[in-house]
């Protein structure tokens, strides 16, 4: 049984349904990355988890997160809170706007373990200037009574991911970590966050909208598009056959040496607003491979390889087009 | 001669760049603070320091222009006006910053209670807001002491209430914006209590605003409390206040304008330095820019 199952998710936001039918696990040890563009229901997903909807005004509509034998999905909110951050911690996208301006960082961190581990002052600072170390924050103990308009953007995701380690998770959700850092400081944060990961076998979910992260850090991958799962595989079968036509075209995105002399690749369109997604396979009317049942038929999921896919005429398969 | 005054110069740089620094070291807020540090002092030593005691009469020497002896003349019954305005700071100063403290307290707590909550609540508090916000303070003050009677602490009461809608509202608007913020959202992601957000993170964050706006609006309480003096509604005699001296003073403008002059000079300067204060208070906390970056 895996530290983390989401199965068959849909939530309800006044009324509309961003969410449908999302199923994925993830175990201890191990890197789950949700991927999507923007719009495809990756943070409502990390939301519905981390059991926040209600602060957008939504709810879990159906399916069932179970973690760890609990099922968050009916707990209760004064228990859910004893949950949060003691045993899933969250790592919000932008490090910029994550700290409170006015708090020194140190109070920040300790303020997690004072209330989930009952530590006193002294302590809490002590175990923060620890985390802060390893997290290789140069002068911790200085960096500790400083504000977070005087740190850089790199420095201040660490800090907020030191705040996620406070209380010692079994769970972290990192949304889109990196998407707010420079490029040089994206790999550091990332790899850090892989170290987290082997060094403490805790498990991680990592919200990206680049496969070139998943590709370096991942061991398996959730493919969302407009809120419903389009594929679900280890990282090395995905990129090595992707079934459905959007993983491949995510894949295509990934600038490559050869792009250098040439156009990056896009996906053309967008994503469609959750007020009008298209019937049957949502993707359809950007998928190159459409055929007559996509636009009206939902495609059912299907399990090949120990892989997850919905698609009518998925690629890679055997299944002619 | 370095190593010497290395450690003053330490502290000359600190104090420069605190908030008390970039306040008082602005022409503005400096002259302002040293006036009201001056102001607080006399209401603090009054006792110890007038040149006569308050209620000492002596009707041979009443309506005395200001001379040697009574630098500012005497009243109508030979009270030395120096001494009582030197007393009355004390009446203004404690009226208009015990009902301010008051309705500060007061109207964060219902602002951030109805910004955060929202819900009923919010609605309710918003529409008593709105309708207090739809009446001038001083009628709200008058109606309120009217009903309660007159008195020192009738009209702090007074006071405190006509300016809680103000607070408020302000802290309300603050709450709203702040309460959107991601490290709100971090924070309760990391298992934090609705009161460990409310009162560790977005009052901290909504306080610089409110705390300029308590500083202009204890100038606009000093007039309110110098006008309820005037009508005889505030501090009763034989306790000196700024706006019972007018009031007295008021009959005798033509015969001997000092009595009138010199109290209404110390509302109006006071109010002048208190807003000058406050200005000055808004460009340390640089406020607009806070604002800006939410």
């Amino acid at each position: 049984m895996a530290l983390l199952t989401v199965e068959n998710l849909g939530i309800d936001i006044h009324g509309i349904r961003p969410l449908d039918g999302v199923s994925f696990s993830v175990d201890k040890g191990e890197i789950l990355g949700i991927v999507g563009e923007s719009g495809s229901g990756k943070s409502l997903t990390a939301l519905s988890v981390i059991g926040l909807l209600p602060l957008i005004g939504g709810r879990i509509l159906r399916g069932s997160i179970r973690f760890d034998g609990i099922d968050l999905a009916t707990l209760p909110e004064a228990e859910f809170r004893r949950l949060r951050g003691r045993r899933i911690a969250f790592i919000t996208q932008n490090p910029m706007t994550s700290l409170d301006p006015v708090m020194r960082i140190g109070a920040q961190i300790d303020q997690v373990s004072m209330l989930h581990l009952g530590l006193d002052a002294r302590a809490a600072q002590a175990r923060s200037i620890e985390i802060m170390a390893q997290l290789r924050i140069p002068e911790a103990a200085t960096i500790y009574h400083h504000f977070p308009h005087q740190l850089s953007g790199g420095m201040k995701q660490r800090i907020v991911i030191a705040m996620a380690l406070a209380a010692d998770p079994d769970l972290i959700i990192a949304d889109e970590p990196t998407t707010a850092l420079d490029v040089t400081i994206q790999a550091q944060i990332v790899d850090l966050l892989v170290e987290l990961v082997r060094e403490r076998d805790v498990a991680l979910i990592l919200i990206t909208h680049d496969m070139g992260v998943v590709a370096q850090t991942c061991d398996r991958v959730v493919v969302l598009y407009a809120g419903r799962v389009a594929e679900s595989d280890a990282v090395a079968a995905i990129f090595e056959r992707p079934r459905h036509p959007y993983t491949r075209a995510l894949i295509g995105c990934i600038p490559r040496d050869e792009t250098a002399h040439g156009n990056l690749t896009g996906i053309p369109g967008a994503v469609p607003s959750v007020a009008h997604y298209p019937a049957g396979c949502r993707f359809h009317p950007r998928c190159p491979r459409r055929g007559a049942p996509c636009d009206h038929i939902v495609p059912v999921s299907a399990a090949m390889d120990g892989g997850l896919f919905a698609c009518h005429f998925p690629e890679n398969s055997g299944v002619a087009r | 001669m370095t190593a010497a005054t290395a450690p003053h110069d330490h502290f000359w740089l600190t104090f420069r760049r605190s908030l008390a620094g970039k306040v008082l070291l602005t022409p503005k807020g400096g002259v302002a603070g040293a006036y009201l540090l001056v102001l607080v002092l006399i209401a603090l030593t009054a006792p110890w320091i007038t040149p006569y005691p308050f209620d000492q009469q002596a009707l041979p020497l009443a309506n005395r222009p200001p001379s040697l002896a009574n630098w500012l003349g005497t009243d109508e019954f030979g009270r030395d006006v120096l001494s009582r305005i030197m007393y009355g700071a004390r009446t203004s100063l404690s009226v208009s910053v015990t009902a301010i403290s008051v309705s500060v307290l007061v109207g964060m707590a219902l602002g951030a209670a109805a910004g955060y909550f929202g819900g009923m609540f919010d609605r309710g508090v918003t529409a008593a807001v709105d309708l207090s916000w739809s009446f001038p303070e001083i009628l709200i003050a008058l109606i309120l002491v009217a009903i309660i009677g007159p008195g020192l602490h009738s009209t702090m009461l007074a006071i405190a209430i006509a300016y809680l809608a103000q607070f408020t509202r302000l802290t309300r608007a603050q709450i709203m914006g702040l309460k959107g913020e991601t490290y709100i959202e971090a924070t309760l992601s990391l298992g934090a209590s609705h009161g460990h957000v409310v009162f560790r993170h977005l009052m901290p964050n909504a306080l610089a605003p409110v705390i300029v706006c308590g500083m202009l609006a204890t100038g606009d309480a000093i007039i309110l409390e110098a006008t309820l003096g005037f009508f005889g509604l505030g501090a009763q005699p034989p306790v000196p206040s700024w706006g019972a001296m007018m009031s007295s003073g008021s009959a005798l403008i033509f015969t001997a304008p000092w009595i009138i002059v010199f109290p209404g000079l110390a509302v109006a300067i006071t109010v002048v330095m208190i807003n000058l204060f406050g200005d000055a208070l808004i460009r340390a906390l640089d406020i607009r820019a806070n604002l800006r970056e939410g």
